[in-house]
């Protein structure tokens, strides 16, 4: 097949629900483009699909694209890509708007992403705990989360095979370059299942209560390159820095200070090179696994590297 | 769904790697919009915005050179220049750590760079800590081996079109990069010809501390 045969077949492709054209006709269009007008062949391309969305009175995410990719959940990074996942759907959520016909969770290996269906698409419903093939679904972003949105265009085909859902886990290395503010011996709302952390012994939701000591560290490491948000839980903290719970009530109880406690964590972090592993919970990435990174250095990658440019 | 301006959006400028005798040429500044509270970025000579740094070194001075108040001023030295830092009241953890670290020691700082003109008409450039650890020498010389690797990241884009603070940098700078390609060489070189261990360098035995795996036994 030509190229221009290729470009025309996907063009046809993409119209077959909207309009009854032949490949042939396609290629007609877009050989006048290129050989009497010399117009580039992606140029040519997307002038004969604008025209055929005029004729059909569509939008151009209404069409599907040739070649969406297959990735996995958490390889997802950038908005607007279209792209083919095989996901198991973890979870159902209540959609919160009528224009949205399903909202939840879907997993593959990588991981979990959010994903939203919407009325207008008149999809199939697709049911918690069933393996998926989706092809065409769109990726979408907001305020650095990821998620995919299913569209008209996207087929849906039930497989048998079960997936095994990952924890989006993520290794990252850098120096520990903050310790913010929340760090360290903290309270959280004693409520049943509130965990909250309290502000001047207040709780957001539940209001002034009696609250229990936690330990945790909200530090930023960054490899000079990307920035990126950790938390280490009590357990962690514990490992990390050597002090241990009850040690940190002893240090603040001492100094009749909770902050004694950050201080004390910050000289023993700040500054250090970390290699963290872990889920992504957001913008956080969550430390199930670390070690600090103590060499030795070895400049010699870095020489041959240097001599080479 | 709509989006927001919420402070979550609002990312953290990275800490730049950049040897002392790069960062010590640099004086150009700029903002990349016309709001008054905008990040000022200082324009690396091998083409790069630097509104944070990150650096390793060994404290070799401190001096309190305040008048009415604590203001310390610390020479911090890498493998190819010194770094001047500057903590007041405003900076009081870094003040705090400068008060009482005791010289030579092998020290992380992270900070915002400044600059000043001196009376002569020159661009002066120096660092307003917002931490200042005192760290092992295997950190330092883990220091010295990213920041080698990040400098000639940033040399080999510097012929790139596309790179606006390249562009930028030749403008203000001129476009011979190679003496810091050949102090990132000095600086690793450096390395190999300490002991395995990353112990001490130059004679510096008396801050060598052990490699601290664990730093609270």
């Amino acid at each position: 097949m030509t190229d221009l045969r290729t470009h025309a077949a996907e063009i046809t492709a993409q119209f077959s629900d909207h309009l009854d054209i032949t490949e042939d006709e396609v290629e007609t269009k877009l050989q006048q483009l290129v050989s009497e007008y010399k117009v580039p062949i992606d140029e040519a391309r997307r002038s004969v699909t604008n025209s055929y969305l005029s004729d059909a009175g569509i939008e151009r995410d209404e069409i599907s694209r040739g070649g969406s990719e297959r990735v996995q959940v958490n390889d997802i990074d950038a908005d607007e890509q279209w792209v083919d996942l095989t996901v198991k759907l973890v979870d159902l959520w209540e959609p919160r708007s009528d224009s949205i016909s399903q909202v939840g969770l879907l997993g593959d290996e990588s991981g979990t992403i959010k994903f939203v269906s919407f009325a207008t698409s008149e999809l199939d419903e697709l049911e918690e705990g069933t393996n998926y093939e989706l092809s065409n679904v769109v990726t979408d972003e907001y305020q650095g989360r990821y998620s995919v949105k299913l569209n008209r265009t996207t087929t849906i085909t039930e497989i048998d095979d079960e997936i095994e859902v990952g924890d989006n886990a993520e290794t990252i290395e850098g120096a520990l370059v903050d310790v913010q503010s929340g760090s360290g011996l903290i309270k959280r709302c004693p409520k049943e299942g509130c965990t909250r952390v309290l502000q001047n012994g207040r709780c957001a939701e539940h209001g002034e209560v009696d609250g229990e000591f936690d330990l945790r560290i909200k530090a930023v490491i960054d490899d000079g390159a990307d920035v990126h948000d950790v938390i280490f839980n009590r357990e962690a903290t514990e490992e990390l820095t050597g002090i241990e719970l009850e040690e940190a009530k002893q240090l603040a109880m001492d100094a009749l200070d909770t902050t004694v406690v950050a201080d004390e964590i910050r000289t023993d972090i700040l500054g250090r090179y970390y290699s963290v592993t872990g889920p992504t919970l957001g913008r956080y990435v969550l430390a199930n696994e670390f070690s600090e990174l103590t060499g030795p250095a070895d400049p010699e990658a870095v020489l041959i590297k240097a001599r080479s440019i | 769904m709509s989006q927001s301006d919420s402070s979550q959006s609002i990312s953290r400028e990275v800490s730049r790697r950049v040897f002392a005798d790069e960062f010590n040429t640099a004086s150009y500044t700029f903002k990349e919009s016309d709001d008054e509270r905008a990040p000022v970025y200082l324009l690396l000579p091998t083409g790069e915005q630097a509104n944070r740094v990150f650096f390793v070194g060994t404290l070799t001075e401190k001096e309190d050179v305040g008048e009415d108040s604590e203001w310390w001023r610390g020479r911090i030295v890498d493998p190819t220049g010194t770094f001047f830092v500057y903590a007041g009241q405003y900076q009081p953890e870094a003040a705090s750590a400068l008060r009482e670290l005791e010289p030579p020691a092998y020290v992380a700082v992270v900070g915002k760079p400044r600059t000043y003109e001196t009376d002569e008409g020159e661009i002066n450039v120096s660092i307003r800590p917002e931490s200042i650890t005192e760290v092992s020498a295997a950190t330092r010389d883990q220091w010295v081996v990213e920041t080698a690797e990040r400098t000639i990241d940033r040399i080999s884009r510097f012929d790139d079109e596309a790179n606006e603070y390249a562009r930028m940098a030749k403008e203000q700078y001129g476009d011979d990069v190679s003496a810091y390609k050949q102090t990132a060489i000095t600086a690793l070189e450096s390395l190999e010809s300490t002991d395995e261990l990353g112990g001490p360098v130059d004679g510096d035995a008396e801050t060598a501390e052990p490699v601290d795996t664990n730093p609270k036994p």
